[in-house]
C-alpha cells in the first residue's frame, strides 16, 4: 500500500475518536454539574441577566442536547474553547501560552525515558538472568512504583539542595528574562537569539523534571524492550548474522534491535499518555508553567471550561501521537508496506 | 513399585507445599512483595494499637520536629506525630485502591461479557465507548470527573472506577468471544439452557482468570493514581492522614524532609510490593518472559 493511502486511512480512523473525545467532555461538562451556567460562569456574573443570556446563546443552552453538542463542536472547530473562569481569558489563548512549556518538558522527558528504557532493556535481554538483569529490572519496577511527586521531591533534595548539580524549580531563574518568543521553547529560542546564559539556565532547569518523567516511562519501555529483544535474540537470522562473522554490537543493534522495534515503538506511543499524566504532577511540583499546572489549578478551582478545554486538548495530543506511531510502523515493518 | 501412584491427602499437601517453596525460592520478589503487603494489611486494622500518638492531637510547641525517640518519624506543621498518621493513612489508601479495582473490574467484566456474548450492534457500541474512555490519559479524565462531582474520597473512587472499567471490559470481551466458540458451550445450548444461564455459568467462569491476573498487576497502579489525585487536592480533605495528601502538605515544609518522605515511602513500598507480585505472576504464567 502506498504511504499516502496508508496515512489517509489512519487519519480517517482517528476522526471518530476525536469526535468522541469532545462528546465525553461535553457529557461531563453538561450532564454532571446540575446547572451548566453555574458551573461555567463566575459567581459575580450570575446576577447579570445580559451576560447569562449571552452565554446561553453562545453555547446554545436553550436548545435540545443534540443541538447543544453541535454548537459546542462548532465552537471548538473555530478554536473557541470558551473562557476560563479563573483567568477570564479565552482558553485557546491560555493554552497557547502554557503549551510550549509542556511540549518542551514532554519532549526531553520522552527522550530521557526512551534512552534509559531502550538501553536498560537491551542490557537486560543480552545478559538475561545475570545480576545486571535483576538490577535493571528492579530499577524499572521502582521507576513505575514510586509516585512521580516523591521522585521529584527526592531529586530536588539530593540533586538540587544537597549537591547543587541542577537548578531548582521554575522554567527560568528569576533574574533572567525569557528569550524573544519564536517557538515558545526556551532552549530553541535562546539558541536562536544566541543567548547562551539563558540557554544554560533553561537546560539546567529541564534536567531534573525530564529525568523524573523519563524514569516514570522508562520502566514500561525497558520491560517491553527486554521481552521483545529476548524473542528476537533467539531467531535464526541472529545465528546467521553471527556466523557471517559480524561484530556482536552490529548483531545486537542492527539485526536485533531493528527487528524488535515494532512493540517498542507501540509502547512509547502508549506511554505518552502516562507521560502527560505524569506532567500534571511534575509541573505542579516544579512550578513549571505548563498545561499540566494549568489543568491542576483549573480542577482545584472548579474552572470547568478550562478543565474541558485541556482534557480535549490532551486526549487529542495522545490520539495524534498514537497516529504518528501507526505511521511509523509503515517504515519499521516491511510487511505493512506489502499488505 | 506398588504405591507410587496413590496420592494420600497428606502427600498431596506435602507436594503442594514443596511446589510453593520451589516457586518462592525461584521468585524472591514474589515473597518480598507478599511480606510487605501482609505487613500493611495487618497495620491498617491494628493502627489504633500500633500508633504512639493521637493522630489529630496538635502540639504547636513541638511542630516540625525531626525523627526522635518521642516521635519516630518526626512531627508535621501542627506538631502531629507522622508515624501514627502514616499508620492510619493505610486505612484510607489501601481500601480506596482496592475498591477501585474490585468495582472497576466487576463492572468491566459484566459489560465486556455481555458485549462479547450478545455481539452485533451492542458489542460495537460498547467497544467504541471503551475506546473513547481509553483515549484520555488516566489522571486527566479522573481529574475532570472529580472536579465535576466535587473533591472527596468517594468521588475520587467513582472517578477512578469510570477510568478503570474499560480495560477489563475489553479483556473479558476478548475471552468471551473465544470461549463462546467452544463445544461445551454449544452442548449447553443444545441441552436447552437459557442464554443468560450459559453466559453466567458456562462462559464467564472460563473467562475470568486473565481478569483476575490483571487486577494484581493493576492494584499498585490504582493506589498510585488515587494518591496522585489526593496529592492534587482532589481526594480527602486536607486534614486527612491520606498519604498523597500528607506529601502535598509536606511540600510547603520542603526542608523538613520527614514531613513528605515517610508518607511518600509508604505509598512507594506498597506499590512496589504489588508490582513485585504482579511482575512475578506474569513471569510465572507467561513462559515467553522467562
Amino acid at each position: 500500500m502506498p504511504i499516502h493511502l496508508y496515512v489517509l486511512r489512519r487519519v480517517i480512523f482517528t476522526i471518530p475518536i476525536l469526535l468522541g473525545i469532545t462528546l465525553v467532555a461535553f457529557v461531563i461538562a453538561n450532564a454532571v454539574p446540575s446547572d451548566p451556567i453555574n458551573a461555567n460562569l463566575p459567581q459575580s456574573q450570575l446576577n447579570n441577566t445580559e451576560l447569562v443570556e449571552a452565554f446561553r446563546k453562545e453555547w446554545g443552552l436553550d436548545k435540545p442536547p443534540v443541538e447543544q453538542y453541535l454548537t459546542y463542536l462548532g465552537n471548538l472547530l473555530q478554536g473557541n474553547f470558551g473562557r476560563s473562569i479563573k483567568s477570564r481569558q479565552p482558553i485557546a489563548e491560555d493554552i497557547a501560552r502554557y503549551l510550549p512549556a509542556t511540549i518542551e518538558l514532554a519532549t526531553t522527558g520522552t527522550v530521557a525515558g526512551v534512552v534509559l528504557g531502550v538501553v536498560f532493556g537491551i542490557i537486560s535481554a543480552v545478559w538475561q538472568n545475570r545480576l545486571i538483569d535483576y538490577l535493571v529490572r528492579a530499577f524499572g519496577l521502582i521507576g513505575v512504583s514510586v509516585p512521580v511527586f516523591v521522585l521529584a521531591l527526592v531529586g530536588l533534595t539530593v540533586l538540587h539542595a544537597e549537591l547543587g548539580w541542577v537548578a531548582g524549580p521554575g522554567r527560568l531563574g528569576a533574574r533572567l528574562t525569557p528569550p524573544p518568543n519564536v517557538t515558545g521553547l526556551f532552549l530553541i529560542d535562546s539558541a536562536l537569539a544566541g543567548n547562551w546564559i539563558v540557554f544554560r539556565d533553561a537546560l539546567s532547569r529541564l534536567v531534573l523534571p525530564s529525568l523524573v518523567l523519563g524514569m516514570y516511562i522508562s520502566g514500561i519501555i525497558s520491560r517491553i524492550t527486554r521481552s521483545s529483544m529476548l524473542e528476537v535474540l533467539r531467531a535464526d537470522y541472529m545465528r546467521t548474522a553471527r556466523s557471517k562473522g559480524l561484530r556482536e554490537r552490529v548483531v545486537v543493534l542492527r539485526h536485533g534491535l531493528s527487528n524488535a522495534m515494532v512493540p517498542i515503538v507501540t509502547v512509547i506511543g502508549l506511554s505518552y499518555g502516562s507521560l502527560l499524566s505524569g506532567a500534571v504532577l511534575t509541573e505542579s511540583i516544579f512550578a513549571w508553567p505548563g498545561i499540566g499546572r494549568y489543568m491542576f489549578r483549573a480542577s482545584t478551582s472548579q474552572d470547568f471550561p478550562a478543565i474541558m478545554g485541556v482534557s480535549i486538548l490532551i486526549a487529542s495530543i495522545y490520539v495524534i501521537v498514537n497516529l504518528i506511531v501507526d505511521v511509523l510502523y509503515y517504515f519499521l515493518d516491511p510487511r505493512i508496506r506489502a499488505a | 513399585m506398588s504405591s507410587t501412584i496413590s496420592l494420600t491427602p497428606a502427600s498431596a499437601r506435602r507436594k503442594a507445599l514443596n511446589r510453593a517453596v520451589y516457586i518462592a525460592r525461584r521468585n524472591p520478589l514474589l515473597v518480598i512483595g507478599a511480606v510487605v503487603i501482609f505487613a500493611w494489611v495487618l497495620a491498617a486494622p491494628l493502627a489504633p494499637s500500633l500508633a504512639t500518638h493521637d493522630i489529630l492531637a496538635q502540639d504547636i510547641a513541638s511542630r516540625l520536629q525531626p525523627p526522635s525517640a518521642a516521635h519516630l518519624w518526626g512531627t508535621d506543621e501542627l506538631g502531629r506525630d507522622i508515624y501514627s498518621r502514616v499508620l492510619f493513612g493505610a486505612r484510607i489508601t489501601i481500601p480506596a485502591g482496592v475498591s477501585v479495582i474490585i468495582i472497576g473490574s466487576l463492572i468491566g467484566t459484566v459489560i465486556g461479557a455481555v458485549a462479547g456474548f450478545v455481539g452485533g450492534i451492542w458489542d460495537e457500541v460498547i467497544m467504541r465507548l471503551t475506546e473513547l474512555f481509553m483515549a484520555f490519559p488516566t489522571i486527566i479524565l479522573a481529574m475532570a470527573i472529580t472536579a465535576a462531582l466535587g473533591p472527596d474520597i468517594r468521588n475520587a473512587i467513582i472517578a477512578l472506577v469510570v477510568v478503570w472499567w474499560p480495560s477489563y471490559a475489553r479483556l473479558v470481551r476478548g475471552m468471551v468471544l473465544k470461549v463462546k466458540q467452544m463445544e461445551y458451550v454449544e452442548a449447553a445450548a443444545c441441552l436447552g439452557a437459557p442464554r443468560a444461564y450459559i453466559l453466567w455459568r458456562t462462559v464467564l467462569p472460563n473467562c475470568i482468570a486473565p481478569a483476575i491476573i490483571l487486577t494484581t498487576l493493576d492494584i499498585g497502579n490504582a493506589i498510585l493514581t488515587f494518591a496522585g489525585l489526593s496529592f492534587l487536592g482532589l481526594g480527602p480533605e486536607p486534614t486527612s492522614p491520606e498519604w498523597g495528601r500528607m506529601v502535598a502538605v509536606g511540600i510547603d515544609y520542603f526542608d523538613q524532609w520527614w514531613t513528605w518522605l515517610f508518607p511518600g515511602m509508604a505509598i512507594a513500598s506498597l506499590v512496589i510490593a504489588f508490582n513485585f507480585i504482579g511482575d512475578s505472576l506474569r513471569d510465572l504464567l507467561d513462559p515467553r518472559m522467562r
